[in-house]
Parts: C-alpha cells; structure tokens; sequence
C-alpha cells in the first residue's frame, strides 16, 4: 500500500517538475529558433540597408527604421492615453467610488480585457477611423493615432486591475494616520495613498505597455501601414507601420529561407528584445518593492 | 491565382470524387518548372510562358500547350464624390509615385491625395506596381510613395475609399463594390477612356487586364482534359467572379 503511494507521489512529482521547466524550455526553443532565422539577415543585407528609412521588400528595400519608429510612436501615443486614464480609474474604483459603483465598474473592465483584437480593429475601420478625419480635418483617420486609442483601450485593463490592486494593498492605518491628521480625502489620495501604491501602479503601466508593443491585429487594421519614418508626436496624425504589422501581413506569403523571411525574423528579434526591456524594467520595479518590504518588516 | 485553382480543384472533386486535385502554390515561374519537370500535369501561371522557358521544355521532350482560363482586371476606385471620372495610365502612375499630390492636379477638388494600396504580398500589388507605376516598362524602377497606405484586405480599401473623399484605391475587379466609383482608364491620352467591365476587359480595350492561363504537357487527354473541358463552363467561370476574377466570355 505504501510503496504504490509512493510511486503515484514520485509520478505526479516528475509531472509537476517536468511542466514547471517546459515553460522555460519553450521559451528558450523560440529564442534560438529566433535567432537561428533572423540573424542570418545581417549577413545578407547590408547594414546600410537595414538602417535606411525606405521598407520595400519585394524590391529589396529593409529599411527598419520605419517600422521601429511606427511601433514606438504609436505604443507612446497609447500610453499617453492609457497611463493617466487607467490610474485614474484604479483610483475612482479603490478609492472613491460607492460599493455598488465598483460591483459595476470591476466586471465592465474585465470584460474590456475579453473583447478581441479584430473586433477592436472593426470597429476602428468603421467608426473611429473616419470619425477622426472628419473631426480633426486629416486627408485620411487610418493614423497612428487611431491605432493608438485602440491599443489603450487593449491596455486599460491591465492598469486598471493592477493599480487596482496596488492601491488596495496599502495598509489601513496609512488612511487612518491621515484622516486623523485632518487631511481632505483628495489630500490623502493624492499625498498618501497613490504614493504608498507607486511601485506596484508602475508595474501596471508597464506590464500595459508591454501588451501594447505586441499586439498586432488592430494596429494592422486600423495605422495604414505606410512606412514612414515618423519624426515627432505630430506624427501621430500620420500613417505608420508598425513591427508587428509588418510580420503579420507579409509572413504568410514569404519564402522560406529568403533574405525577406530572415529580416522578418530579424523584426522579430528586435521585437523580443523590446518587449523583454519592458519587462526587465517592470521586474526590477517589484524586486526593489519586495526588498523595500521586507526592510520594513524587519 | 493560386485561390482560383484551389478553389476550381475544390469544386471539381465535390462533382467527379474519383479525380484526386492537388494544388501548390509558388508562383507562376515555380508552376512551369515544375512541368517542365515532369512532376506536375497542370501549371497555372498569370503570366505567358517566357522563350526561354519553352526552350527548355523542348530540351526535355515537353510541348507545353496554353489554356486561357480566365482573366484579371483591376479597377481604379476614388470616393463617389469625386468629380474626377477618368485618368490616364501616366496620370495614375504619378499619383501612385507621388509625383501627383492634390485631385486639383488631374482635374479634381483642391484636396490632397490619399494613396490606398493592397499589401506586397497580394499579386494584385505586384501585377498593378509592374502595369500601372512602371506602365509596363522593364527597365522603369518607378516605386510607391513611401506615404501609400498598404491595407491588408479588400474591405479595407473599399471602406476607406467609400468613406474619405481623398482617396484613390485599387482592386481586382470582382471584388468593387457599388459605394464606389470606377474610374475609366485610357492607356494614353490620344486612346479611349473605358470603364471595366466584363465585356471590355474580354474584348481587350480595358488597358489593366490581364489573361490567366494553364499549361499542359501537349494537348491534354483524358482526365486532365475532362478537367480543362469542365473548367471552360459556366458554372466554373462563375467561381472566378467569387474571387475577384473575370470570366472569360464563352463563344
């Protein structure tokens, strides 16, 4: 009885185990298999090419600079957008709002979070796009910007929850301290809450952001994608390009092996290691919370 | 083209499920060096055989015979409150190059041009970059304004052209829809301006069209020929306007 005990325990043991390191094996499979496809994208294309501000593939013009540009230039205008907004609301929702307010705001949020892409980018092709050449008086709505206001929609969800969640955490006693202190309630969210909360609403922002560097299907929809070089914020009322529109439009019909196929990996690359400086930064910002907590606890 | 055969192949197996169909993709130049190989029956290809590549066939015993099985003609579409009704191919090369940048230029409003194009992966980019913007030429390296937004899908174009009174797009003729307007095309200034139709691009004065053919080791037999015979219907021409294509008008 004991021994088969023991061996079913060993069993579920391994599985654990062995999906506990999948994660981590899948994640460097795809970095090698990144690299193994883009870098040979170095060798083939000249680095003259590579910086050039001009993306043409078929006539051999890989010009990334456009693209990089696009894709930082719409994920700033989202987060120009979506940062003071979602910390906004993370704020009326812990803070002001009554009981029943919050039991209606917290599920809308999440829903926000399930609605997919393409429907965002339907609806940004139909509505908002033209909406926002009439109002504005642009030659065309299908801009960076219009790519930008979805993506903040896509990352409000994510900083609202989590400033949500910071901001729940800071110790009663602080709100106490300062009502105690005769201190208005706009005062005490200003000074003392949303301060004691920072770290962790700084993860949210960058954990949104992050999102925002990736996604793909309502940028593709809705930004135009006329590689441009975008020189300033004013760009935002311009088409872009971004990265991940590049890969998801022009990867389905690439050769494999091609010299176009290994620059688009090599996007990919550029892409990865973005994303991964993003989260980095949002990493080390709960690591130096961890410590600063602990520091106090001892 | 690749769609049309897939879908033709698709269609025919539902009626004849004794015929096996397999269809691969690549482009024109793989599909007839693989005849010439001996490894496929049928090429399909959107372009005519070149010289050399019949040469070649006869260096290794093959006689590739022409079918043409439809046609592909692309439509020039701007807003339908655009008085501009016509456009030469030279007029419509510099607004695609950027050469031309307001409507009032070709005898439009005082608005600027907004540029729509289909992605580079559609043939229909590749077919309009070569027809249009370089107007045929071989040795013309003419390119897209950098400004051009490439749209990923059809409804993307003829919703932004349908809408925003700067636009001027372009698709395959099958897919236009009436909440634009065709623009009738002239291949010079001294030609006819046409409009595209059916029966103009069949009797060749539509100047953006093109023929699609398949290729056949010698004249076909047998099951390969039933194929090509069914393919010449009506009820398989009507599957080429699904996708964009033209049917070729059946004597």
């Amino acid at each position: 009885m004991e021994t088969t005990l023991d061996w079913k325990e060993t069993l579920i043991t391994r599985m654990i185990r062995i999906a506990g390191y999948s994660a981590i094996i899948f994640v460097a499979l795809i970095f090698i298999y990144l690299m193994r496809e883009g870098l040979p994208a170095l060798g083939e294309v000249p680095l003259s090419n590579l910086l050039s501000s001009r993306w043409y593939p078929i006539e051999n013009y890989f010009g990334m600079l456009p693209l990089i540009g696009g894709t930082l230039l719409v994920t700033i205008g989202a987060s120009l957008i979506a940062v003071p907004v979602g910390i906004l609301t993370a704020v009326f929702i812990a803070e002001i709002a009554p009981q029943w307010a919050r039991e209606i705001l917290k599920p809308f949020v999440e829903i926000l979070a399930g609605i997919p892409s393409v429907v965002l980018g339907f609806f940004g092709i139909l509505i908002l796009a033209p909406d926002l050449r009439r109002v504005l008086d642009l030659p065309t709505g299908l801009t960076a910007l219009a790519g930008a206001l979805l993506l903040a929609v896509t990352s409000l969800p994510t900083i609202v929850s989590i400033s949500e969640d910071a901001l729940y955490a800071v110790p009663k006693s602080f709100r106490d301290a300062a009502v105690a202190l005769g201190v208005t309630r706009w005062q005490t969210i200003w000074y003392v809450t949303v301060p004691a909360a920072r770290t962790g609403i700084l993860t949210a922002c960058m954990l949104g952001i992050g999102r925002t560097v990736g996604e793909t299907m309502a940028v593709l929809m809705v930004t135009g994608n006329a590689a441009i070089l975008p020189k300033g914020l004013a760009d935002l009322f311009a088409p872009v390009r971004t990265m991940t529109a590049t890969i998801a439009a022009e990867m389905g019909e690439v050769a494999t092996g091609s010299v176009h196929y290994h620059v688009l990996f090599l996007i990919g690359i550029v892409l990865f290691v973005i994303t991964l400086v993003v989260n980095l930064a949002a990493a080390s910002v709960i690591f130096r919370q961890r410590k600063r907590a602990e520091r106090i606890l001892s | 083209m690749v769609n049309l055969a897939l879908a033709w192949a698709e269609q025919y197996q539902k009626l004849h499920s004794e015929i096996r169909l397999s269809v691969t993709g690549g482009g024109s130049g793989t599909g007839i060096a693989a005849l010439i190989n001996h490894s496929v029956d049928i090429a399909n290809a959107s372009r005519q055989i070149k010289p050399e590549e019949i040469a070649a066939a006869k260096k290794n015993g093959v006689q590739p015979v022409e079918h043409v099985v439809a046609r592909d003609a692309i439509a020039v579409i701007v807003n339908p409150h655009n008085p501009v009704n016509q456009l030469t191919l030279q007029q419509i090369s510099d607004i695609y190059s950027g050469k031309t940048t307001n409507w009032a230029e070709v005898g439009g409003n005082n608005l600027v041009i907004v540029r729509l194009s289909r992605e580079t992966n559609s043939g229909t980019h590749v077919y309009f970059l070569e027809q249009v913007l370089r107007l045929g030429q071989k040795d013309n390296k003419t390119l897209f304004a950098q400004d051009t937004l490439l749209l990923p899908s059809s409804e993307g174009i003829t919703a932004e052209v349908s809408d925003n009174p700067h636009a001027i797009g372009y698709d395959g003729l099958g897919y236009i829809t009436p909440d634009v307007k065709v623009v009738a095309v002239a291949r010079d200034q001294a030609s006819q301006y046409v409009l595209p139709s059916v029966e103009s691009v069949n009797e060749f004065s539509y100047p953006i069209a093109r023929d699609l053919y398949m290729y056949t080791i010698g004249e076909p037999t047998g099951a390969i020929r039933a194929y090509l015979e069914w393919i010449m219907t009506p009820e398989a021409q009507a599957i080429t306007k699904t996708l964009g294509f033209v049917p070729i008008a059946i004597p």
